[in-house]
């Protein structure tokens, strides 16, 4: 499903190098952790894969179902279904979550050739989304992001993903800011959304998150590149002895 | 929200450099020679039939206008205008007034067609057009019809054109033409005074609640024609208006000067709303062209527990300097600007409004909106006043501005006077620019770039076009979507 060849990038503005021949295949299905210590080019990552500007990529290829996807702009790729959890949404002030909702739905559909959903239908998935995730109603009238708690934030990111239905998601550090009981109902909303034909890669720097949201595979980022990749236990590993000993049997 | 969509739609259909009013009406005019004299002030108030007293009225203020300098003050730079190149009259011919709907030539009917403005009362009665609007429609100098005037009659309501008024109603235009901007005002005002040539005259009595919204629609068709329209709106004790404004004119490669006052006076527990959509041509896109707009709107809260109301969304125009304002002199009485400036290209706003405190708990709310794109300049400019005696006063302000691209600039230039020390004065002031972050995460979740853009831009202006009666908040927030075309990238 996703396959990342050789990736070189960097930052477009001071040209400094951050993923230095990274390689990485995630099948449909699978949920992929990615872990790795501070500065490693986790959250890079997932903004390259979702076609942030502000990085280059010099060398290497990202295909997405056979495609590269290294051309399209992040909308074009949002709408062949890639999806990324911010770990720090953002604000948009004025713009009811709902509004933003039924905008980005709507636009997805349209950049698919499909139609756009009655007011009916869209209030219908976002209200059963909305419980699911025990999110208020009255949050969804407020402009999105705006004056939300960490959990509220979290919570509104997963809700995006279950409306967009994307065929990969990416959780950038969706655990930090999360109480045990956020952080329950955030895996529980991802875990509803897994299924044969959908990918998750899930970013973070801890083993908690993954005690809820259980990993297929789990691979180890340091210096821009995968040095290491196993199975949930790896992680334990990392848990139980820290990143030191992976780094330097890497090196 | 649906008019997010909408604004979209219309971004997309529209290239920057085509500005959808910029059409010209063939048509033949009338004009006064170019230039500015007494003579040339003798022949407009000849043409308007006036009576002797407004013609000595117009020359006292042409007299003062010669010995004043032009305002340097403001944030904008343009080059000197040569007043005496100017045509100060043009009227389409054989118009000295407005008439009948039937008698209107057909070659303006359609040029208010294709402005969408519905002049054709039947029509609107037979319910294709919508809503119930009258309108009083400005051609460069004059107007030319005025809808509905018979059933405004019936509830007293007096809405015509401001010539009319002064021969049909000398003694409402005697009490209160030039009591709110006197001639001695300032540049512009002053010269307004001398050479006005049209405009709305609007009279509501005591205690009626005028039946539907008014509206004048100016529009400046002739090549190197000023404009000077003068509107005049008068609400007696407990009566209520709301009335709109819109104006356009034709793409031309020279500027045009459009210099308008417009007076509001509120008795006791009146209320006015005063709207403008104003969206001259604003020049291409190297800066060439467009209008010069030096306004000057004031509203006197005269009465007790009156209110004013200003809301103005501009878009157009190549250079505006307008300040719509409130002196609050009654007891009890409000005021309020609700402003959005959108300047893309070239364009320079220098914009804002006064509210002077003169009665006891008098309160005023200014929200303003500035939002820069291109090369433009945007300032935000405002007063607020607190005189002695306006015990227990208050005021918030506050004024955003957003920034798209990194040519454009935005200002706010705020001046707080208070001699009363129960005044309570708010002022917030925020800029900020449509970040990268907004603009990716908006993208992220599959809307694309321009969309991603009007999405922001609306909700960041959300607060003042609720203040807009709905058909014209539709039309501004396409208006600002079309404005804000190719400030991307």
């Amino acid at each position: 499903m996703l396959e990342i060849k050789n990736l070189h990038a960097r930052i477009a503005e001071d040209g400094t190098e951050i993923i230095r021949g990274l390689n990485l295949t995630v099948k449909p299905g699978e949920i992929a952790a990615i872990m790795g210590p501070n500065g490693s080019g986790k959250s890079t990552l997932s903004y390259i894969l979702s076609g942030r500007e502000d990085y280059e990529v010099t060398e290497g290829d990202i295909t997405y179902n056979g495609e590269s996807i290294l051309e399209l702009d992040p909308a074009e790729r949002a709408s062949k279904g890639i999806f990324l959890a911010f770990q720090y949404p953002v604000e948009i002030p004025g713009v009811a979550t709902m509004q933003f909702l039924k905008v980005a739905m709507n636009e997805q559909r349209k950049a698919r050739g499909e139609d756009e959903l009655t007011t009916p239908d869209f209030m219908r998935r976002v209200k059963e989304a909305a419980e699911q995730l025990k999110i208020d109603p009255a949050m969804l009238r407020r402009p999105l992001n705006v004056g939300f708690s960490g959990g509220e934030k979290k919570r509104a990111e997963i809700l995006q993903m279950a409306l967009l239905e994307p065929t990969l998601c990416i959780l950038d550090e969706t655990d930090s800011g999360l109480d045990i009981d956020a952080l329950k109902i955030v895996a529980d909303g991802v875990n509803a959304l897994r299924s044969p034909d959908r990918a998750v890669i899930v970013i973070t720097h801890y083993q908690r998150l993954l005690d809820y949201i259980v990993p297929d595979t789990v691979h180890v980022l340091y210096k821009g590149q995968i040095i290491r990749s196993g199975d949930k236990e790896l992680a334990q590993e990392l848990e139980a002895n820290g990143y030191a000993d992976v780094i330097e049997t890497a090196a | 929200m649906p008019a997010v969509q909408e604004t979209i739609d219309q971004v997309r259909g529209i290239d920057i450099d085509q500005y959808k009013y910029g059409f010209e009406t063939v048509i033949e005019v009338d004009k006064a020679p170019k230039g500015l004299s007494e003579d040339i002030i003798r022949f407009i108030s000849a043409k308007k039939q006036e009576p002797d007293w407004m013609l000595e009225w117009r020359l006292d203020a042409y007299k003062r206008w010669l010995t004043m300098e032009e305002p340097t003050w403001a944030r904008v730079e343009y080059p000197k205008i040569d007043f005496n190149d100017i045509y100060y009259y043009a009227a389409p011919k054989n118009v000295t007034g407005p008439v009948s709907l039937d008698e209107v030539d057909p070659e303006l009917l359609r040029t208010y067609e294709k402005l969408g403005i519905p002049l054709r009362e039947q029509e609107i009665l037979a319910g294709v057009q919508t809503s119930k609007v009258a309108v009083d429609a400005v051609f460069d100098s004059v107007s030319v019809v005025t809808t509905f005037k018979k059933e405004l009659q019936k509830a007293g309501v007096i809405f015509m054109s401001i010539s009319e008024a002064i021969r049909e109603h000398p003694e409402l235009i005697k009490q209160y033409l030039g009591s709110v901007v006197p001639t001695t005002d300032n540049y512009y005002a002053t010269l307004n005074a001398a050479v006005f040539t049209d405009g709305s005259f609007v009279f509501v009595p005591k205690g009626v609640r005028c039946p539907m919204e008014l509206s004048t629609y100016f529009r400046i068709n002739e090549k190197n024609t000023g404009q000077f329209e003068r509107t005049l709106i008068i609400c007696e004790e407990g009566a209520y208006v709301s009335y709109l404004e819109g104006c356009t004119a034709p793409q031309r490669d020279e500027n045009q000067l459009h210099a308008a006052v417009v007076e509001l006076v509120a008795l006791d527990d009146a209320e006015i709303k005063y709207s403008t959509v104003q969206n001259w041509f604003p020049g291409d896109k190297e800066g060439k062209g467009g209008i010069y707009n030096f306004v000057t709107k004031r509203g006197d809260c005269r009465g007790a527990r009156s209110k004013i109301s200003w809301t103005q969304v501009e878009t157009g125009s190549a250079i505006t300097w307008k300040y719509p304002s409130c002196i609050l002199r009654g007891d009890d009485s409000r005021g309020e600007f609700y402003s959005i400036a959108v300047s893309n290209g070239h364009q320079q706003i220098d914009s804002g409004t006064k509210m002077i405190h003169l009665g006891k708990n008098t309160s005023s709310r200014i929200i303003s909106k500035g939002i820069s794109a291109g090369v433009s300049q945007n300032t935000y400019r405002g007063q607020v006043s607190i005189h002695r005696r306006a015990e227990n006063s208050r005021n918030f302000t506050n004024c955003d501005s957003l920034l798209i691209g990194d040519k454009c600039g935005a200002h706010t230039v705020p001046y707080i006077e208070v001699k009363n020390q129960s005044a309570q004065i708010e002022h917030e002031a925020t800029t900020s620019k449509i970040s990268d972050d907004q603009k990716f995460y908006a993208m992220q979740r599959g809307i694309p770039e321009e969309e991603a853009i009007a999405l922001i831009v609306n909700g960041f202006v959300k607060d003042v076009i609720q203040q807009l009666p709905m058909e014209f908040a539709v039309e501004a927030q396409k208006l600002i979507g079309i404005s804000l075309e190719g400030s991307v990238g």
